[in-house]
């Protein structure tokens, strides 16, 4: 019966004369199958000389060079004599090639001391900081100018981007606003229960809603959907030189693709900031009549007691402030992306961090200077 | 064929002691050369030897560390930023990938130069979008969108949207990249035939030794290890001539690849 050659296992055998030892390869010899280890086929045997050969070897590749390699290395260590000249010049001028990759693959050590770290770091934080400074800068600059000459505002990607941070954020910021309210009016009831003050859940809901949670959590979806999207977007184009098509025509990319998109969420926010504040004390009334028994027109006339015009002002300026920080922080990301896919990634990545945390630090703010001013 | 040498006015580009880099990287130094008016240019060398770093400091996407680059004659490096705007009107780029905007239809694509830079009719903008685009064989495709043609078609357009001011100057980068041979040949036809055309400057970085020896009038060749120039001339006087290794082994393919 014909034996399939594809189906021979790769061989080694030994064969012991003198203090000399003759290896043998047969086989086929491929990197996806097992392969003799040279520990086994060696031993106890302790020869001076070892003398590689190959006979009836099928298939081979690097299989057969990491063997003959092992062999090479073991002679080298324990100062045997290696005797390859009975080898195929091919397999002697790869082994050479392999005994060369082997001595200079040593890992590179990418570790730093903790001082270069500290000091790399500050570099960069300043670094950041400059280039934030920079781009808001510019961003200032071009509305200027763009409000010198109104013609070319890019009002058509505009309303585009109202459509998309607007019209089509509406599901789901009705949605996490309405169940915001429901869990606010939830939480107080806990408390305001064992104190006979139920009808003041309406207060709680009203005006957490109208200064704060509204504008807020609007803000975090828009952070995750909209300034992530700008981001990648922005990101892309660098990537596939648009950017740098911009700027060789003379045209700022600030201006023709910034500037429209931070209008855009500068507009939407407010007015999405407005329907989330009416779906949050929706979803608290609701928890109010069911669970409370409270009737809704006793709710409404409750809240209004308590929040005015000055709160829902206080909630917009909130909204349009979060707004243009994560309009300026995708866009701000999306520009500084590296040109890969990677780059991408960790551009969008980075957008939704900044904006989250400069948004914070601005409601901290916010949070002082009203207190402050008395509203 | 316009012959070079019958030009009589300064030098379209003039390059002199350019030193090129960026993050804190010397890519080349010491950088000079001219390019006549109405002249086929390619930059050309190996490889990493910092042709597409040249180009864009030409055009001003990268600052040079050191050195001066004149169009026409004028300054662009020690121009101010109102002047430098003025002067990107005088030339046109075309990137490797054609970097259309991809939110934008071929004819949006070559009409934005002129609703940046001219005070003409939406009407006019439209006309001549169309005509640029028919005089690149894409008549007819304006209105599709960038990622609904093909790689060959995107480098035609963002030719006709480099063409749409006009240029004296056009720069393009690697125009054979990703393209077949036959659609490679057929680019190299339209640099011609611009040049023909509108005697416009043309500015080419390439390795691809067929365009070459056909079109390109002068070359200079940069090289990797010295970060700088080290042949400057006709591609086939440098193939026969030149006593570098480096550039005989480098062109001297490309001219057994023509004969074979």
């Amino acid at each position: 019966m014909a034996v399939n050659p594809e189906s021979l296992e790769a061989r080694a055998s030994a064969n012991a004369a003198g203090d000399a030892l003759e290896v043998v390869l047969a086989g086929n010899w491929q990197i996806t199958k097992p392969r003799p280890a040279w520990p086994e086929l060696l031993g106890a045997q302790n020869p001076a000389r070892v003398r590689l050969r190959v006979d009836e070897v099928g298939r081979w590749d690097t299989s057969l060079l990491l063997f003959l390699f092992e062999a090479q290395q073991w002679c080298r260590v324990t100062g045997a004599y290696c005797d390859t000249a009975a080898l195929p010049e091919k397999i002697r001028t790869l082994l050479t090639q392999l005994a060369a990759a082997h001595e200079t693959s040593v890992p590179f050590d990418r570790s730093e001391s903790f001082l270069t770290a500290v000091g790399l770091a500050t570099q960069d934080t300043i670094a950041n900081a400059r280039e934030i400074a920079h781009f808001v800068g510019e961003c200032v600059l071009s509305t200027v100018r763009l409000v010198r000459s109104p013609r070319k505002f890019r009002w058509r990607d505009c309303l585009e981007e109202m459509q998309q941070c607007g019209a089509m954020a509406l599901p789901i910021v009705g949605l996490v606003s309405v169940l915001i309210g429901v869990t606010l009016a939830y939480t107080g009831a806990i408390v305001l229960r064992q104190y006979g003050g139920d009808i003041y859940i309406a207060d709680l809901v009203g005006l957490s809603m109208v200064r704060e949670m509204g504008a807020v959590m609007t803000a975090v979806v828009l952070a995750g959907r909209t300034g992530a999207a700008f981001a990648a977007t922005l990101g892309n184009m660098k990537a596939n030189e648009e950017i740098d098509a911009l700027e060789t025509l003379g045209i700022p990319a600030v201006q023709f693709l910034v500037l429209p998109r931070l209008l855009a969420l500068g507009v939407m926010m407010p007015l999405l900031a407005l329907y989330a504040n009416a779906l949050g004390i929706l979803g608290g009334l609701i928890v109010a009549y069911g669970l409370l028994s409270i009737p809704p027109a006793a709710f409404w006339v409750e809240m209004l007691t308590i929040v005015d015009l000055s709160d829902i002002t206080t909630g917009m300026v909130k909204a349009v402030t979060f707004g243009l920080i994560i309009g300026l922080a995708g866009c701000l990301r999306g520009l500084q992306a590296e040109r890969s896919a990677a780059g991408v990634g960790r551009a969008a990545t980075s957008a939704v961090v900044t904006a989250l945390l400069l948004m914070i630090v601005a409601d901290a703010i916010f949070a002082v200077l009203f207190n402050a001013l008395g509203v | 064929m316009i012959d070079p040498s019958q030009t009589t006015d300064g030098p379209a580009i003039e390059v002199a002691n350019l030193d090129c880099g960026y993050d804190g990287k010397v890519v080349l130094k010491n950088v000079s050369f001219s390019v006549r008016r109405g002249e086929i240019f390619f930059i050309i060398g190996g490889s990493g030897c910092g042709k597409s770093t040249l180009l864009r400091h030409l055009v001003g996407l990268h600052h040079p560390t050191a050195g001066t680059v004149k169009f026409l004659g004028e300054s662009f490096t020690a121009a101010s930023t109102a002047t430098r705007r003025g002067m990107l009107k005088t030339f046109g780029m075309l990137f490797q990938g054609g970097a259309l905007w991809t939110s934008l239809t071929l004819r949006q694509n070559v009409a934005l130069p002129l609703e940046e830079y001219t005070t003409l009719s939406f009407r006019e903008i439209e006309e001549i979008a169309t005509l640029k685009l028919a005089q690149v064989g894409l008549g007819g495709f304006e209105d599709y969108f960038p990622a609904e043609i093909s790689g060959g078609m995107k480098k035609r357009a963002g030719l006709a949207r480099a063409l749409a001011l006009d240029p004296a100057i056009v720069f393009f980068d690697e125009p054979s990249a990703g393209l077949d041979p036959v659609t490679s040949r057929k680019l190299d036809e339209l640099i011609v035939q611009v040049r023909e055309n509108f005697g416009t400057t043309i500015v080419v970085v390439s390795h691809e030794l067929a365009s070459i020896f056909e079109i390109a009038d002068r070359v200079v060749m940069l090289d990797r290890a010295e970060q700088g120039i080290i042949a400057e001339g006709r591609p086939r006087d440098l193939a026969v001539d030149s006593r570098d290794p480096r550039v005989t082994e480098f062109l001297r393919r490309g001219d057994q690849l023509k004969e074979t």
